[in-house]
């Protein structure tokens, strides 16, 4: 399902002593099969740009149009459930939002809210289960019992139980350890590939993005700063630097290495690997002298 | 979705309301309610209503702002009118249908005491409105020290009111997080038929219970962990100060109940 922003304006509180201008001028298209990532300061409006893809915010200014839906400021809008079903977002600290007895009945809930049985959501509750890594015994046991990662585990399969055709991520990985965290960054990744699943990432990490996405898009105060493939989005990185924005290890090195020995690499380097590779022939074309 | 609720917010702002001494603040509001009472006609409801008026136009904090806010509890006040309408029988009947009438008194005291009701709720949020929750707690605090002689916990009462009013916003933001997170999840709160709207509360109240238990823990481990003991021996970094806007204003309200002394029947 193909999701587009069109000039979105968003504006908190309108007409009240607190109004605030979240977001101004965003387009973004998202075509289906996409993964895409945000990333911006604390207050750049990614998280308002979230809330937007399924319709949880309506612009005050401009359209989102999701599948073949428009969302707009305009006219009442009519059953939204329809949107929420096929984007699934998982929120920042999405642990808070369990509240059932047994882990089961809070995987299933999403789905029986949007008319799945009863017994289908048991199957998809421990089809979601083994995905996010848990075991199935896990199931009977009360939320509240569980570790801090293993709630944050529940709680995303609660979201892919839901079986959305895009899933938007804010920060899912924020206060987990860094084990945990590949985990979950790969298990995200993995549903992507397999699926075709489009994927929107709103992130702090600039070496989660870059690893994982095929289109960046940087927010700097409300507004679309840069957009583009890691690669267009790393070659000229002394912008980035400047707004105080995070580079990967990988372009940091290549930055100094090009400048240590005055010499430019074949091409921007994303991974690790390219890195190695490109180094590896500047060795061979007998550079550094 | 609760964007729109103004207890217990400050809104700030330069106006006589917001200098005044806290202190008077208190007790101006606490005042005006006992003052509301004397009110019985006419004359001494419209004389409040002005009074009351004036002093929302004083606070700077814009009118449309304050109504919005105070649009649930307009409900509340049209319900207790209707219920005065059709359950106060009293003077001469106005109107007759059915089995149903209503009474010039019924009218009479319904209009009275909707009014009544929304001037006081109005004053109150006024309050709340221009003096932030630090200012009442520490304002309630001296007002109530006297108490202490009769080892009345005024220290701890103020400790508390303050905790819980430094907690709305985070509770309503809180409220408002979660509320998100569900509605993905397929919850509607607003709309669809009140069976499901009641049962919608639950995977609410739930989440927010459980972080309140677990925010309060952690507020009194950080605060034992900073060593807190209580009031003794606590010295202020604001004090407070009763300034010639605070004696003006309480003259003003002397002046508006010795009216209503005047004008009552």
């Amino acid at each position: 399902m193909d999701i587009s922003l069109q000039q979105v304006e968003y504006r908190y509180q309108a007409n009240s002593p607190f109004e605030r201008l979240a977001i101004q001028n965003v387009s973004i298209d998202i075509p289906s099969g996409t993964y895409l990532a945000i990333i911006g300061h604390t207050g750049s409006g990614k998280s308002t740009i979230l809330q937007h893809l399924n319709a949880i915010l309506r612009p005050t200014e401009g359209k989102v149009v999701i599948g073949d839906r428009e969302v707009t400021n305009a006219k009442k809008q009519k059953n939204l459930k329809e949107i929420r079903k096929r984007v699934g977002i998982v929120f920042q600290f999405p642990e808070h939002q369990l509240f059932e007895e047994t882990v089961e009945k809070d995987i299933c809930f999403g789905p029986m809210n949007f008319g799945v049985s009863e017994a289908d959501a048991k199957v998809r509750a421990r089809k979601a289960i083994k995905q996010v890594g848990l075991s199935e015994e896990i199931l009977q046991k009360s939320p509240f019992d569980l570790s801090g990662g293993q709630m944050r585990r529940v709680a995303i399969a609660g979201v892919l139980a839901m079986e959305p055709d895009v899933i938007v991520l804010d920060e899912p990985t924020a206060g987990l350890d860094p084990r945990g965290r590949k985990e979950i960054m790969d298990m995200f990744y993995q549903l992507h590939k397999e699926r075709n699943l489009s994927t929107v990432l709103v992130t702090h990490s600039m070496e989660d993005a870059s690893q994982y996405a095929d289109q960046i898009v940087i927010m700097h105060q409300g507004q679309v700063y840069k957009k583009g493939t890691p690669r267009e989005i790393f070659h000229s990185p002394d912008g980035l630097i400047e707004l105080g924005l995070d580079v990967p290890e990988v372009v940091r090195f290549q930055q100094k290495l090009e400048a240590a020995f005055k010499t430019k690499l074949a091409k921007t380097c994303i991974t690790l690997d390219e890195l190695t590779d490109e180094i590896d022939q500047l060795f061979k074309r007998g550079e550094p002298k | 979705m609760m964007e729109k609720m103004i207890f217990g917010r400050y809104i700030p702002a330069e106006s006589p309301l917001h200098r005044m001494d806290p202190r008077s603040k208190i007790l101006l509001v606490f005042l005006f309610v006992c003052v509301v009472f004397i009110a019985n006609n006419a004359i001494t409801y419209g004389l409040l209503a002005v009074y009351t008026f004036l002093m929302v136009l004083s606070s700077k904090v814009p009118i449309r702002f304050i109504l919005g806010g105070l649009r649930i509890v307009l409900w509340l006040v049209l319900f207790t009118l209707v219920l005065h309408l059709f359950f106060t029988k009293e003077g001469d009947v106005l109107f007759q249908w059915g089995s149903i009438s209503i009474y010039e008194g019924g009218l009479k005291q319904g209009i009275f005491i909707s009014v009544r009701f929304f001037l006081l709720i109005l004053m109150t949020s006024l309050l709340t409105l221009t003096t932030t929750p630090i200012e009442i707690t520490d304002g309630i605090e001296v007002l109530l020290d006297p108490l202490k002689k009769i080892k009345f916990p005024v220290h701890e009462l103020a400790l508390m009111m303050s905790i819980s009013l430094r907690f709305i916003p985070t509770l309503m933001e809180e409220t408002d997080k979660i509320m998100k997170a569900q509605t993905a999840r397929g919850v509607e709160f607003s709309g669809g038929p009140i069976k499901d709207r009641v049962k919608a509360i639950i995977p609410l109240l739930i989440p927010l219970f459980i972080g309140s238990f677990k925010r309060a823990e952690e507020l009194a481990t950080a605060m034992e962990a900073r060593g807190y003991r209580g009031g003794e021996g606590r010295t202020k970094y604001r004090q407070l100060r009763w300034g010639f806007v605070d004696t003006v204003m309480l003259l003003i309200l002397a002046f508006v109940t010795a009216a209503l002394v005047l004008f009552r029947s």
